[in-house]
């Protein structure tokens, strides 16, 4: 259980997670679930479940009605969460009930996060939320609201595209803290059966301009491209895969998990 | 005062690129290539020359004596349904498929709600030879089967989407997606004054044309500025495009007629400006229908053109300024209107179009006799006259 009465340690969970990684030379294991699916009892499970099956960071995202950055298998599931009554506060509610000693990171569109006010960062921070990255708020966007989040009590987490100029991956690098979530590919999210064969070349691009951890994802669906991510990176990402798995059951999700996790930790 | 947004992307606090990180060079270089383009005289004479030709501008200013007799006021149409394929959407899409031909690119994107930008896109691909993806709500491909039908003669492809409200918002999504992983190659045409930076800007000067023309018929006709500027507001392109012309004009009104469905009080309308709060959907804030835990609330209008839950931020800024005012008219008001403008004047509107006369018609008095209104024809109705027979025939 995480001391409720150490708000600065759970907002300095992430970082230190993925320092202590680097300097174990461990790959990072980021797992992605859609808060509220596929309802809200199996998603505190579910989180709780990949915690103790070996992921390292748990991005929990928030179900938005409009979802343009993912591919189908996210988009439905989000739709399902919110046909379940899912919102902002019930996914800090289950990060909240989950209480995982391994660090969230709140996954969201911006505009759930605009109406749910001001003081929605220190909600989730005191839900026991590490971390934030949001989809839709590229980094010169506005920067008002980017000195909202990045001054605030939430590790901020920025993303990198293949298509980012590499002057820019150095602006992103440096607005950024946690870690930089480099997006594989051109496209949305969901799971795909090969990599990108320009992938190493964009880390290495990255990594040339970027003092922060990188982590890969968008696309990375099996053990073995996970093993093949890590050679690269210093973490990998796995969504849409695992939101399927957790489509069938919670048990297949935490196996997928456990298998990621073994994969990883032989590459 | 008009906002330029070329330097912010932004008009007052709205506007923006809330989009992936992905599409950020993309619409960059679109910013170049557009900003480069217009200072282009080869391009812009290339332009000028179809819209003349193809698209056959300017186009006329009709009087409209029996319906200013009803309406108290000397109403003076502007025939964007005139246009080749109906609509003024045509004036946007045919500008842009030539940028993305400068840009390179040969595959374009669309999302459509009536279908109108649909058509409109299909046929400037046709003519140039572009690739053509056209994305459109399966409940849209019901209410606008003949535009369907339409772009298909044209040799577009147009892909159902089934996913949310099945209307303009998830088609615009789905474009959207497609983009994200397409950019490279494709080029996104996006239907009206909506999406992130540049597009709110470009559209409007792309369809600026519509109320740089219509000044100049109306002061020749009449010898002075109309009193009042009336469109309707879908995401508000062909209103930012009559309006933008008399936006320095301080004695001229201006007036968007937006979609109020079942009734403003109700839960299914399309009027974002008098009913949303500012928000953030495809890549833009302004103002948006949506719920207290932000997300978008599904709109409703009886005209597919008009049913969306976010409008161009360029009318957020004018409303807040109080430049420009901002009302509605019900599904069954401009049901009424589009049968009695056929009869009163030979000439069937459009339903998004219909929503305008309508709130005319409610105005009597408003205005004196010989005052000048000038309304924008957005578009002909023939796309919609299946769709009303089938409502009159349920309503019988
Ligand atoms: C004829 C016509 N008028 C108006 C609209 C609404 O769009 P906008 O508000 O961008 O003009 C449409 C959209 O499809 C249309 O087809």
């Amino acid at each position: 259980m995480i001391n409720p009465t150490a708000p600065q340690a759970i907002a300095a969970l992430l970082t230190d997670r993925m320092l202590e990684l680097r300097a174990s030379r461990r790959r990072a294991l980021v797992c992605y679930v859609t808060a509220g699916h596929p309802d809200r009892a199996a998603s505190i499970a579910l989180v709780q479940g990949i915690a103790d099956a070996g992921a390292d960071v748990i991005e929990l995202g928030v179900p938005f009605s409009d979802p343009v950055a993912d591919g189908p298998v996210i988009q439905a599931s989000s739709q399902r969460a919110l046909d379940g009554g899912m919102t902002l506060d019930r996914t800090l509610e289950i990060a909240a009930a989950a209480a995982v000693r391994v660090p969230l990171v709140l996954f969201s569109y911006l505009n759930p996060l605009l109406a749910s006010g001001a003081d929605v960062l220190i909600r989730s921070r005191d839900a026991g939320i590490s971390g934030i990255l949001v989809t839709d708020l590229p980094v010169g966007a506005d920067p008002e609201r980017e000195q909202w989040i990045g001054g605030g009590p939430l590790a901020f987490v920025r993303l990198v595209a293949p298509t980012t100029p590499v002057e820019r991956m150095a602006a992103i690098a440096s607005h950024g803290s946690g870690f930089v979530y480099l997006i594989s590919r051109l496209g949305v999210t969901g799971a795909r059966d090969d990599l990108p064969v320009d992938l190493p070349a964009t880390v290495a691009r990255l990594r040339g301009v970027c003092s922060l951890p990188i982590c890969v994802g968008f696309g990375v669906s099996t053990p073995t491209q996970a093993r093949a991510v890590a050679h690269l990176a210093d973490g990998v990402v796995v969504g849409s895969a695992l939101v399927q798995a957790a489509e069938r059951s919670v048990d297949e999700a935490v196996a997928f998990v456990r298998s990621l996790r073994a994969a990883l930790d032989g590459a | 005062m008009t906002g330029h947004a070329s330097e912010t992307g932004r008009f007052g606090v709205y506007g923006g690129q809330y989009v992936p990180e992905t599409l950020i060079p993309a619409l960059d270089e679109l910013t170049a290539a557009f900003d480069a383009a217009v200072k282009d005289s080869a391009f812009m004479d290339t332009l000028n020359g179809m819209l003349s030709t193809y698209v056959g501008r300017p186009s006329p200013l009709s009087e409209a004596p029996r319906l200013s007799e009803r309406v108290g006021a000397r109403v003076l149409l502007k025939r964007e349904d005139l246009n080749h394929t109906g609509a003024h959407k045509i004036n946007n899409a045919l500008a842009q498929a030539l940028l993305a031909q400068r840009m390179g690119k040969r595959r374009i994107i669309a999302e459509t709600g009536a279908g109108q930008h649909g058509v409109a896109t299909a046929t400037a691909c046709a003519r140039l030879g572009l690739d053509c993806v056209v994305y459109m709500g399966e409940e849209d491909m019901r209410r606008q089967e003949l535009n369907v039908f339409r772009m298909r003669l044209m040799g577009a492809e147009v892909i159902p989407v089934t996913s949310g409200t099945r209307t303009l918002k998830d088609a615009t999504s789905e474009a959207i997606r497609d983009w994200v992983g397409s950019c490279d190659h494709s080029h996104y045409i996006i239907g009206s004054v909506v999406g992130p930076a540049p597009y709110p800007r470009m559209v409007r000067d792309l369809q600026s044309i519509i109320g740089r023309e219509a000044r100049a018929q109306v002061l020749e006709r009449v010898g002075r500025l109309p009193r009042s500027v009336v469109a309707c507001i879908g995401g508000g392109s062909n209103a930012i495009g009559i309006f933008h012309a008399f936006v320095a004009d301080a004695d001229v009104q201006l007036i968007g007629v937006e979609a109020a469905g079942k009734g403003l009080d109700t839960e299914e309308h399309s009027a974002s400006l008098l009913r949303g709060k500012p928000g953030v959907l495809h890549g833009t804030l302004s103002y948006l229908l949506q719920d207290e835990q932000g997300q978008v609330h599904p709109a409703h209008s009886v005209s597919a053109g008009l049913d969306y839950p976010g409008v161009g931020p360029e009318h957020a800024w004018l409303k807040d300024s109080g430049r420009a005012e901002y009302v509605a008219c019900t599904d069954a008001d401009a049901l009424a209107a589009f049968g009695l403008m056929g009869r009163l004047e030979g000439v069937i509107p459009a339903l998004e179009t219909a929503h305008a006369v309508a709130w005319m018609l409610a105005q009597r008095g408003r205005w004196t006799a010989d005052e000048p209104v000038l309304l924008c024809v957005s578009g002909r109705g023939d796309k919609d006259v299946a769709q009303v027979a089938k409502t009159e025939a349920l309503n019988q």
